[in-house]
C-alpha cells in the first residue's frame, strides 16, 4: 500500500535506489496480498508453478526488451516476431515430429538475425529503434500473412508443444514444474549473470550516456546490436513456450511489445536508457500478469481490463517519476 | 538567432517532396505500363480521402513530436471521437453543431490528461500516452460491440462526400488545419516556444519559456486534431465505429507520416508542410499498389521498408552535414 502514497513515502523509507527493485517488489507483495484474500488456492505450490509457467513467455519478453532499453533504445517488433515464429514454426514442422529440433534451431536463428537486422539500421544507418522496429512489426505481420495466404496452415508437432505445456509431474512439495518455468529460471539467471558480467556493464553505460562510453573505447554500435539480438532471441524462446501453450494463431504475439515494454518500465527501468535493474524488469511483468489474474479472481470483464491495466501503469510510474524527482 | 534556428525546419521541406515527385511519376509510369491511369477522377479522390484522414491525425502528431513528446492515444480518440460525434447527432441535421463541439471538448480534455502526465508528473510520454490510448480501448471495448449512432446526412454530404473539382472537402479542411498549424508554428510566440522546448527543455526554461505550458497546449492541439479526423470518419462513415483508429493504425502511421517528413523524432527540428508531404507520399503508395492490384500484406511490408529507408536517406543527410 505504500507505493500509492507518494508524498509521505519519502520521509519514511530509507532511500530508495532509483532503478532499484524495492518499488516492484511492495507492487507485487501488495498483488499477492489481494489475491491470497479472494483466492487462497492460488498460492498453493501447484498452482502457483502453473502460473508461473504460463507468465513465463512474457517475462521472458520483459527480459529482452530490458537489454534493449537500458541501452537506449525501443523494440517495438517483438510482438510480430512472436507471431511470425509461431506462424512459420507450424507451417514448417507440419506436424511432423521429426522436424521439431530442427524448427527449434532455425527459429533462434530467425530471432537473432531480426534482432540483427533491427539493430544495424539502428545503429549502422542512424535510424531511431521507434521507426526501425515499427518498419520492421510492419514488414513482419505483412510477410507472415503473405506467405500463408492469410491463414495459418500446417501445425505444431506434440514435440514442439510440451515446452510449453507440459510439466515435471510429482515433483516434491511443488507437485507440478511446468516446462516453461524451468526454461524461465535459467534463462532469467542467464540474464542477470550476463547483466554482471562487462558486457553487462558496457550496456548500460551506452545506454547512460553513448557520448562518454565511445569516448572510453566502447563499440557503442556493436553493444547495442548485440542488445537487439538478445531481444530477438528472447522473442524466438517465449514464440516457442506461447506456440506450446495456446496454439498457432495471427494473434499469438498481438500487442506483447507494449505489454513488454510496459513490464520494463513497472520494473524501474528508465525509457531512454541507463538506469535499472533486469530482475526489475522481469518482476514487472509477474506483476502485470498477476494483475490480470486478479481481475479474473474479481471478476472485472475482459474489456475493461485495459481501463485498470492503463490506470495502474500510470499510477505507477507517475507515483515513482514524482518521487525521483522530488529528492 | 530565430531565423537561424528556423532554417533547419525550412531545408528539411523539399526532400519528402522530391521523394513524393518521383513516386508519383514512377508510379504514373508503371501503372500506365500496366495498362491502368493512376489519375483519373477516382484514383485521385481517393488518395486525396485517405490522406486527409490520415493528414489531420499527423498535423497534431507534429506539434507533440516537435515538442519532444508523442501521442500513441491518437488512435483511441478518432475512434472515441467517431462514436461521441455520430451518437449526439443521432441521425440529425439540428445537432452537428453541437456534436462537433462536444467532439472538440473531449478530445481536448483527453489530450489535457496526456499533457499533464508528461509535464506535472513527469511521465514519459510514451507510457502517458500508451496508459491513456489503455484507458480509452477499455472503456470502448465495454460499451461497444460494433458500430453505433447515426452521422447526420447533411454532415456526411459536406464533409463525407462533397468535393471541389477532384478535391474532397476533407482535404480542403485538411490543408485549412495545416495552414492554422503552420501559422502558429512559425509566427507566433507559441511555435517559436514549441521548438524550443522540443530541442532543448533545459534552455528554453532558463530563457523563460513556460514548458509545462507548452507541452500541455501542444497535447490537448494533438488530441483535438485527431477529434477532427474522427469527426471526418464519422462523416465518411455514416456512423461512430468503436475500433477504426486502431484499425487504421493511426497512431504508428501518423507517427511515421511526421518522421518521413522531415521531423526529428526526438523534437525540434521539423513542420507541418513536410509532414503533409509524408501522408501524401504514404497515401500515394496506397494509391499506386491498389491500382496494380498488389496484394495487400504485401503493400504492408513494402510500407515498412519505405518507412525505414525514408528514415535512413533524413540520417545519412544530417551525418553529412555534421560531418
Amino acid at each position: 500500500m505504500q507505493t500509492v502514497q507518494p508524498r509521505s513515502l519519502p520521509l519514511r523509507l530509507p532511500r530508495v535506489r532509483p532503478g532499484g527493485v524495492l518499488p516492484i517488489l511492495a507492487i507485487l507483495a501488495v498483488l499477492l496480498v489481494l489475491v491470497g484474500i479472494r483466492q487462497p488456492d492460488f498460492l498453493a505450490p501447484q498452482s502457483l508453478m502453473s502460473f508461473l509457467g504460463r507468465s513465463a513467455p512474457i517475462i521472458l519478453l520483459a527480459a529482452g526488451q530490458y537489454f534493449v532499453i537500458v541501452s537506449g533504445e525501443f523494440d517495438l517488433s517483438v510482438g510480430s516476431l512472436v507471431t511470425a515464429q509461431v506462424v512459420v514454426a507450424a507451417r514448417l514442422i507440419d506436424s511432423d515430429p521429426a522436424r521439431t529440433w530442427p524448427v527449434v534451431l532455425l527459429l533462434l536463428a530467425f530471432g537473432a538475425l531480426v534482432g540483427l537486422v533491427n539493430g544495424l539500421i539502428t545503429t549502422r544507418l542512424r535510424v531511431p529503434s521507434f521507426i526501425t522496429t515499427l518498419g520492421m512489426f510492419l514488414i513482419l505481420v505483412g510477410a507472415v500473412y503473405l506467405w500463408s495466404d492469410g491463414a495459418p496452415k500446417g501445425g505444431l508437432s506434440e514435440e514442439f508443444r510440451r515446452f510449453g505445456r507440459r510439466a515435471f509431474e510429482d515433483v516434491p512439495v511443488l507437485g507440478r514444474v511446468p516446462y516453461a518455468l524451468l526454461v524461465l529460471v535459467v534463462l532469467a539467471v542467464a540474464a542477470v549473470l550476463l547483466m554482471r558480467s562487462d558486457f553487462g556493464r558496457t550496456l548500460v553505460a551506452v545506454g547512460d550516456n553513448p557520448r562518454t562510453a565511445e569516448l572510453s573505447g566502447v563499440r557503442v554500435w556493436r553493444t547495442r546490436t548485440f542488445a537487439f539480438i538478445l531481444s530477438g532471441l528472447a522473442a524466438a524462446v517465449a514464440a516457442i513456450l506461447l506456440g506450446g501453450y495456446s496454439g498457432v494463431s495471427f494473434q499469438a504475439g498481438a500487442g506483447l511489445e507494449f505489454g513488454a515494454i510496459t513490464a520494463v518500465v513497472l520494473g524501474g527501468v528508465a525509457l531512454g536508457g541507463g538506469r535499472g535493474a533486469v530482475v526489475g524488469a522481469m518482476l514487472g511483468a509477474l506483476t502485470l500478469e498477476l494483475l490480470f489474474a486478479l481481475m479474473n479472481f474479481y471478476g472485472v470483464s475482459g474489456a475493461l481490463r485495459s481501463t485498470v491495466q492503463g490506470g495502474i501503469i500510470l499510477l505507477a510510474v507517475a507515483v515513482s517519476a514524482t518521487r525521483s524527482s522530488s529528492r | 538567432m530565430s531565423a537561424l534556428s528556423l532554417l533547419p525546419a525550412r531545408r528539411s521541406v523539399p526532400g519528402v517532396f522530391v521523394a513524393l515527385t518521383l513516386t508519383l511519376t514512377i508510379g504514373w509510369l508503371v501503372v500506365l505500363l500496366d495498362g491502368g491511369q493512376l489519375f483519373n477522377q477516382s484514383t485521385t479522390v481517393s488518395l486525396l480521402h485517405v490522406a486527409a484522414g490520415l493528414g489531420l491525425v499527423a498535423v497534431g502528431q507534429t506539434l507533440v513530436i516537435l515538442g519532444g513528446s508523442l501521442d500513441l492515444s491518437v488512435a483511441y480518440v478518432i475512434s472515441l471521437s467517431t462514436l461521441v460525434a455520430a451518437e449526439t447527432m443521432n441521425g440529425s441535421d439540428g445537432a452537428v453543431l453541437p456534436a462537433i463541439g462536444l467532439v472538440l471538448v473531449v478530445s481536448a480534455g483527453v489530450g489535457l490528461l496526456n499533457g499533464l502526465l508528461v509535464t506535472r508528473f513527469r511521465v514519459n510520454a510514451f507510457i502517458a500516452t500508451l496508459g491513456v490510448g489503455l484507458l480509452l480501448k477499455g472503456y470502448l471495448d465495454n460499451g461497444y460491440d460494433g458500430p453505433a449512432g447515426t452521422t447526420a446526412p447533411s454532415l456526411v454530404q459536406a464533409l463525407g462526400y462533397q468535393r471541389v473539382g477532384p478535391v474532397p472537402v476533407s482535404f480542403l479542411l485538411l490543408i485549412a488545419v495545416t495552414a492554422a498549424a503552420w501559422f502558429a508554428l512559425s509566427r507566433t510566440r507559441f511555435g517559436h516556444h514549441l521548438v524550443a522546448v522540443g530541442g532543448d527543455p533545459e534552455v528554453a526554461r532558463l530563457s523563460g519559456v513556460r514548458n509545462d505550458r507548452v507541452l500541455v497546449t501542444a497535447h490537448v492541439l494533438c488530441s483535438m486534431c485527431a477529434g477532427l479526423a474522427g469527426i471526418y470518419l464519422a462523416s465518411r462513415l455514416g456512423s461512430g465505429a468503436p475500433r477504426v483508429g486502431t484499425e487504421g493504425l493511426y497512431d504508428l502511421e501518423s507517427i511515421a507520416a511526421v518522421v518521413i517528413g522531415g521531423t526529428a523524432l526526438a523534437g525540434g527540428r521539423g513542420g507541418v508542410i513536410g509532414t503533409v508531404g509524408g501522408v501524401l507520399l504514404l497515401a500515394s503508395i496506397d494509391a499506386i499498389f491498389n491500382q496494380l492490384e498488389v496484394d495487400a500484406f504485401f503493400k504492408q511490408v513494402i510500407r515498412g521498408v519505405i518507412i525505414i529507408a525514408a528514415v535512413a536517406v533524413y540520417a545519412r543527410r544530417a551525418m553529412r552535414k555534421a560531418a
